[in-house]
């Protein structure tokens, strides 16, 4: 489903953001809000920067969290979850 | 407080600009004596309300009333707010509004604009608003679209439009609406005066709901369709608010806040002023926002009842409203000993009795309700 060469970006239907009050992300959409959690946060971070292919998304996090083994699994799980609930847009 | 948890954060700030309204809808939130309510907070008291509420959590506005783009200022408190950090929502009936000043709007940082609609047909709508205006809606709507703008299309069903459930959808399908709101009639204040000729009957809900659930699959990741059973029917009370003080703040034209906006309905209870208390002393000390906070207010059955954590015992105005106590369980519940005054009310909003006329929201009622 996913291909590593897409370009991925936070669809424009949401805003993501910092809380500070609630010292996490969360995805913002009119008149709600999901609250994200460490690793959602973290991946929707790179997420947000502009023109990024998912493969470049991988490396980052795998540069960021060099301590988890298999980094890809896990992004990907999140990443299919993100695109079905529309938070992510995937462009070839 | 010593004892007492301290409290969540208030998510979600509903900012009530002011009473003024062009529609005169019969189920309007606003209090009975609106009209007696004539002191607006200005633009300085509204930015130090949004940074208040921002620092202690706030991250959904909502700019409602009333008619909230009757207020001159609304620019400067969406940019100001866009600013601190808010996702912005401007909820309206869409009269009185120009394309220029929507334009406005989303140069100021605005998010998303919720179109409110009385129903499918302009006959209806314009009966039920008291003013034509349905077609200016519609062009409001393809408007907010059309610059770019995530849509809410509103509709507060009850008996009058339930029928027509169908063509709402398909409506709002077609001025390409994000979600759809089909909000249930709240009977508190005009809706509950005009409760008799409002209230769906069970055989119109039996009709809706498939029909609701059909277009929420139809439209499944186009349109998404928010669809509840009205509370009257489900045997159970909803959670209101998600609880009393827990995230929804509102605050009133003149200042005061509430944890709801029906809650000055309430006695015995002094809500406080934005212009005499911080907000944060509001939000955590006040008595008010404090006094149905955890369950230690509550009354048999829901004292003990194993849903409490999940409803809260349900809307304290309507326990108020229809049983004389806020402390008692929300008489919707089928547990509650109240559960009678609901059963009657069904079988007086019945459509084969002799129908009275509905009471429109307007200053001419609102002043006689005053006069009681």
């Amino acid at each position: 489903m996913i291909d590593i060469n897409q370009k991925i970006s936070i669809s424009p239907a949401y805003r993501f953001q910092w809380e500070e009050a609630q010292q996490c992300y969360v995805l913002l959409y009119p008149e709600g809000m999901i609250q994200l959690n460490f690793s959602a946060g973290e991946i929707l971070k790179y997420c947000a920067i502009p023109e990024q292919s998912v493969a470049t998304l991988l490396q980052s996090l795998q540069q960021a969290f060099p301590e988890i083994v298999d980094i890809r699994s896990d992004v990907f799980a999140f990443l299919e979850v993100a695109h079905k609930n529309g938070w992510i847009t995937l462009t070839e | 407080m010593a004892g007492l948890p301290s409290p969540n954060k208030p998510l979600w700030l509903l900012a009530e600009l002011t009473y003024a309204c062009p529609l005169q809808c019969p189920y309007c939130s606003n209090p009975l004596d609106f009209a007696q309510q004539k002191t607006e907070l200005d633009t300085e008291a509204w930015l130090k309300v949004l940074r208040e509420a921002r620092a202690l959590g706030a991250t959904q506005l909502g700019f409602s009333g009333g008619e909230p783009t009757t207020r001159p200022d609304l620019e400067i408190l969406i940019a100001e707010a866009r600013k601190m950090g808010y996702y912005t929502n401007l909820i309206t009936s869409g009269v009185g509004l120009k394309p220029e000043r929507i334009a406005a709007f989303k140069a100021a940082g605005l998010d998303h604009i919720q179109v409110s609609f009385q129903a499918s047909s302009a006959e209806l709508n314009d009966y039920l608003a008291g003013t034509a205006a349905f077609e200016h809606k519609q062009a409001i709507a393809r408007e907010v679209k059309k610059q770019g703008y995530p849509m809410v299309l509103c509709f507060v069903l009850h008996r009058q439009n339930t029928d027509n459930i169908a063509e709402i959808l398909d409506l709002a399908e077609e001025l390409g609406a994000d979600y759809v709101e089909l909000a249930t009639t709240q009977y508190y204040g005009w809706a509950l005066v005009n409760r008799d000729q409002l209230l769906p009957t069970r055989e119109q809900l039996q009709r809706a709901e498939p029909i609701a659930h059909a277009y929420q699959e139809k439209f499944k990741g186009k349109m998404k369709i928010y669809y509840v059973v009205p509370d009257y029917y489900e045997g159970r009370p909803k959670a209101c608010m998600n609880g009393w003080g827990n995230i929804f703040l509102t605050i009133a034209p003149d200042g005061t806040a509430l944890p709801c906006h029906s809650a000055r309905e309430l006695p015995n209870l002094t809500f406080p002023n934005v212009q005499e208390h911080s907000l944060k002393w509001i939000w955590e000390e006040s008595p008010a926002f404090q006094h149905f906070r955890g369950d230690e207010w509550m009354k048999e059955p829901c004292r003990t009842c194993p849903e409490k954590a999940k409803d809260f015992g349900g809307c304290r105005c309507q326990a108020y409203l229809l049983t004389g106590d806020a402390t008692n369980a929300d008489p919707v519940c089928s547990l509650s000993p109240h559960h009678e005054t609901i059963v009657a009310a069904i079988n007086q909003a019945n459509p084969d009795l002799p129908s009275k006329a509905l009471i429109f929201r307007n200053p001419k009622n609102s002043k006689q309700f005053s006069k009681i």
